[in-house]
């Protein structure tokens, strides 16, 4: 590997050098001025490279905010293990919430669709943070990602009610962030706006931040359902509430995005180490979040309307 | 369709170390492209992200399906699909807000803003347009430069791009024509030097058809420039101007784990640094040297990011956190720079402002103004001039509305480090905040100061305010008596000063007697004088508190937003606002000088409680009630809460 020192030539700071200055400077800011904050953890390379950040940005003083982890108790089992391995090497408080409503009456992504992301992670968000009051919560979402969020504000104002108006956010210039509000009102800011996911990729290559081992291709047990390909994370459970024992086949698969176990799609692959999941995901011709449903919703505008609704 | 010539699947599949390493050393270049609807700005951008191979299959289907239902092409693929996202917008058929696009080339990645077009979203591109390098200027080849051309030229060398690129668009529909292209470029140099744009790049482009954007185009023999991707891979990017300027870091954040370690954190704004580096500190003007470049150890291959532990140097564009040597004062807000070559400092300045807010600037009131790291409050003068954006036309104006440009004064309530815009857009471009709703209702860029107080700042004081207050032992305070005329303020003022004065404190009384007769006797009594005499008042006695003395003030002052300024002006805990309440009909009845009977006859015109309010204070630190309380009991009383409760023991 070449350790050429990139400081030799000074006028060119490479963009992964002025991307992470620029989330590093976010974040202070927000330390700086909230009275509250947190950062949303979901345990997703994106969250990891968020984190990651936060670390350098705060050194040597762990970051000032806990770690919030809004779960839907449908999550990939090595995710849970890498939230407590993160939350002890980071030094940070570990929130974890779940909604006691979605709990109770049972909601999952097969019976429920869209319900099942309403009421666990929608509504179990807005509980969370009125919960613990929180007035700034970090997400880690990126304008590459979907239209509705190419025009979001890096400090996107919410209102009490949590909702979100497209038509009316605050002008964002230079890098002057504005987080004054009004008490009840909150921002979700987000420090990594600006890059692309394989910028994402790059960065977790230079400076081996830790990511769940799913990334990586390995055999695993899968079943199809409804033209998807999944992983039996928990087959017992799966057992539960399909009502019936889906047909287990051995895959060699790996994840390009992870969420909630039964909704993120899996992809055969043979790429097994970081190189070749970056190669991969250069050559592939299908966008990152095909995998997920949540985007097909409602038309073109399905994220546009749940964030309106208060969805990250 | 052009092949995707930027991206090389060859050697992805064939070495992705090399290639990975390739592109880790990319730098980042951040544009703008405007121009009105029809300019062909959308399908540009799509095109440039097509080009760029950033379009995955899954969206190009969605495109084409797209294209057959909402485009405007025709059923061929319809690019500005792929840019336009909002909902609404879709609708609508414009872009409304500013979108944010990425691509990268093996060169360079790429930010660029989409912004909208028409005049009633001129806040929206000076948004996009506030961290750009570049803007790309669409002209429409059918129709040449337009008012929209000119007001975007305008506003793109207002915020200061450096590098503007006059893209003439849609030349297959004018048969690549040169004349018509010379034409237009000629029409627009003449334009552009105008307004003061010192150079600008033309190239003839069909972003529909593709040419000149990626590949020189068969159609344009007789042009020999830069392709618009050549383009944007070669010119210099803001960080580079920036790292060569001189050093400023406006601090963010002090970093403070425990007792061993004190660090300011901050993106440096301009220069580089190294330990062993002289900085001061602004505005005290202390110094200091940099002992330490800290960043976190990274557990990656370093030296690609800022991840190496400490370094050993860095520069404009870096998030650091800085050690130094000597225990100085040093907080958010402050901008540790050059020792030599520091910032200015100063409260009173002119600048330009853009109007983003639905609701008008008004003259004289408070709005937040934001700079960097710091937060102060700051009145905004009655606009010079406003000018028309289409036009160029200097206007008189009192006010600005939405999209409203203006030059106009701002007064800060405490000086702020600065520079001019022109020299750093870090320390010379603020937002402006409504206090109320908290919205952004304003962009300004500093022109220049208006008073000299930065000479005066520079130096920092070797005999310190805690030093004379030492020396007296005692803390400094100002006992600031606001009531009606005739309420009483003066003799509780005067009985106050006595029991300080046998308790050993020096203190000094300021009142109209000893004020009015000297140092204010230029002013009279209108509205605008009356701030002027308490502001003046609320200086001599910021000077005498940091002399290290007890200040006692007896001025009716009767707006509540100039008790605030004086309490804005002096350090948390010297400002006690002592109400005299006396209700007017006693004060009237009293009038120990026949200053009400005056009043009342016309005699004497804006007399407070008689034909100009008294804005009672809300929350006080004592209320004297005259009805219920002796003036001896009264200054008793204060003089117990202030020594024996409330002032800090030397």
């Amino acid at each position: 590997m070449r350790r050429e020192n990139a400081m030799s030539e000074l006028s060119t700071l490479t963009h992964i050098q002025r991307l992470e200055a620029e989330a590093i400077h976010i974040m202070r800011e927000v330390v700086a001025e909230a009275t509250n904050p947190v950062m949303l953890y979901s345990v997703g390379k994106d969250s990891a490279v968020m984190l990651h950040l936060a670390r350098k940005a705060f050194y040597p003083s762990p970051p000032p905010f806990p770690l919030l982890h809004v779960d839907t108790t449908w999550k990939f089992k090595a995710m849970y293990e890498l939230r407590e391995r993160m939350a002890k090497e980071s030094g940070m408080e570990l929130l974890v919430y779940q909604n006691p409503e979605a709990a109770e009456r049972g909601i999952n992504p097969f019976d429920h669709g869209a319900l099942h992301t309403d009421m666990w992670k929608t509504e179990g968000l807005k509980q969370a943070l009125d919960k613990w009051g929180f007035d700034a919560a970090f997400g880690g979402a990126r304008r590459d990602e979907e239209k509705s969020r190419a025009k979001e504000r890096i400090f996107s104002f919410r209102t009490a009610s949590h909702g979100w108006d497209p038509k009316n956010q605050r002008p964002e210039l230079w890098n002057i962030y504005n987080a004054r509000k009004n008490k009840g009102e909150s921002i979700r800011v987000f420090p990594i706006s600006n890059w692309t996911e394989l910028d994402i990729w790059q960065y977790i290559r230079l400076n081996d931040v830790p990511i769940v081992p799913l990334y990586f291709a390995a055999k695993r047990p899968t079943f199809e359902w409804e033209g998807g390909l999944f992983m039996a994370d928990d087959l017992p459970r799966l057992e539960k509430v399909l009502g019936y024992c889906p047909e287990i086949t051995e895959r060699s698969i790996r994840f390009r995005t992870l969420g909630c176990f039964p909704l993120t799609g899996a992809v055969e692959s043979n790429a097994t180490t970081l190189n070749e999941v970056i190669q991969e995901t250069l050559l592939t011709t299908t966008s990152e979040r095909q995998g997920r449903v949540i985007d097909k919703d409602a038309g073109g505008a399905g994220m546009e309307v749940k964030k309106q609704q208060g969805y990250f | 369709m052009t092949d995707p010539i930027y991206q090389t699947e060859a050697l992805i599949a064939e070495d992705i170390e090399a290639y990975l390493d390739l592109h880790q050393h990319k730098s980042m270049l951040r544009f703008i492209t405007c121009g009105s609807v029809d300019d062909g700005k959308s399908t540009l951008i799509g095109r440039l992200l097509y080009d760029s191979k950033m379009i995955f299959e899954d969206q190009l289907a969605a495109l084409e399906n797209d294209s057959k239902k909402v485009g405007t092409q025709g059923g061929e693929i319809d690019f500005a699909l792929l840019v336009d996202g909002l909902a609404a917008e879709r609708e609508q058929g414009i872009t409304i807000d500013v979108a944010y696009r990425f691509f990268s080339t093996e060169k360079r990645k790429f930010i660029v803003a989409d912004c909208p077009g028409h005049e009633q979203y001129t806040r929206n591109m000076v948004t996009g347009a506030s961290t750009a390098d570049l803007a790309v200027i669409l002209i429409d080849a059918r129709k040449g430069v337009l008012t929209q051309t000119r007001r975007h030229s305008y506003l793109a060398h207002l915020i200061g791009i450096r590098h503007i690129v006059l893209a003439v668009n849609k030349m297959d529909l004018i048969g690549y024509d040169q004349a018509r292209y010379d034409a237009i470029v000629a029409d627009y140099s003449a334009f552009a030097a105008s307004i003061g744009i010192a150079g600008f790049t033309a190239m003839p482009i069909s972003g529909f058809k593709g040419d000149n954007i990626t590949a020189p185009s068969a159609n344009t023999p007789w042009y020999s420039g830069p392709t618009l991707m050549g383009h944007l891979e070669a010119v210099d990017v803001n960080t580079a101007a920036e790292a060569a300027g001189v050093f400023r870091m406006p601090v963010q954040w002090v970093n403070r784990p425990n007792l061993d370690f004190r660090g300011f954190s901050g993106l440096i704004a301009n220069g580089t640094v190294k330990p062993g580096d002289a900085v001061r500190v602004l505005p005290s003007g202390k110094t200091s040297t940099v002992t330490r470049i800290v960043t976190m150890p990274s557990a990656g291959f370093a030296g690609e990011t800022a991840g190496d532990g400490d370094l050993e140097q860095a520069v404009a564009g870096q998030s650091v956190t800085l050690c130094l040597a000597d225990e100085i004062d040093c907080s958010r807000g402050d901008v540790l720079a050059a020792s030599d070559a520091p910032p200015q400092v100063a409260d009173q300045f002119e600048a330009n402002l853009v109007w983003m807010a639905d609701e008008p600037l008004v003259p004289g009131r408070a709005y937040w103004l934001k700079l960097a790291s710091q937060t102060v409050s700051v009145t905004v003068s009655q606009p010079k001039c406003t000018i028309n954006v289409n036009t160029m036309e200097r206007l008189a104006a009192k006010t600005l509305e939405l999209n409203a440009i203006g030059l106009a004064e701002i007064t800060t309530d405490r000086p702020i480090v600065f520079e001019p815009y022109t020299e750093s857009r870090t320390l010379g471009g603020f937002i402006l905040i409504d206090k109320i709703s908290n919205a952004t209702v304003a962009a300004g860029m500093l022109n220049f100061s208006l008073r000299r107080a930065q000479n005066v700042h520079w130096q920092a004081l070797d005999v310190t305010r805690e030093a004379h207050a030492r020396m007296k032992g005692q803390s400094p305070a100002v006992l600031w008596f606001t009531g009606l005329s005739g309420s009483g303020k003066s003799t509780i003022a005067n009985l106050v000063e006595k029991k300080l004065h046998a308790l050993g404190k020096h203190t000094f009384l300021l009142d109209g007697d000893n004020v009015r007769h000297g140092l204010n006797k230029d002013l009279g009594f209108t509205e605008a004088d009356r701030i002027e005499n308490i502001r003046r008042v609320a200086e001599v006695a910021k000077l005498m508190t940091d002399a290290g003395l007890i200040v006692l003030t007896a001025f009716i002052s009767p707006f509540r937003a100039e008790r605030d300024m004086v309490r804005a002006l002096l350090p948390e805990g010297e400002f006690f606002e002592i109400f005299v309440d006396t209700p007017l009909e006693e004060a009237e009845r009293r009038d120990v000088k026949g200053l009400y009977k005056k009043a009342r006859s016309g005699a004497l015109k804006n007399f407070t409680g008689i034909d100009s309010p008294y804005e009672a204070p809300e929350e006080p630190e004592i209320r004297v009630d005259t009805m219920g309380e002796s003036p001896e009991e009264a200054a008793e009383r204060i003089v117990a809460l202030i020594i024996g409760d409330w002032m800090p023991v030397i």
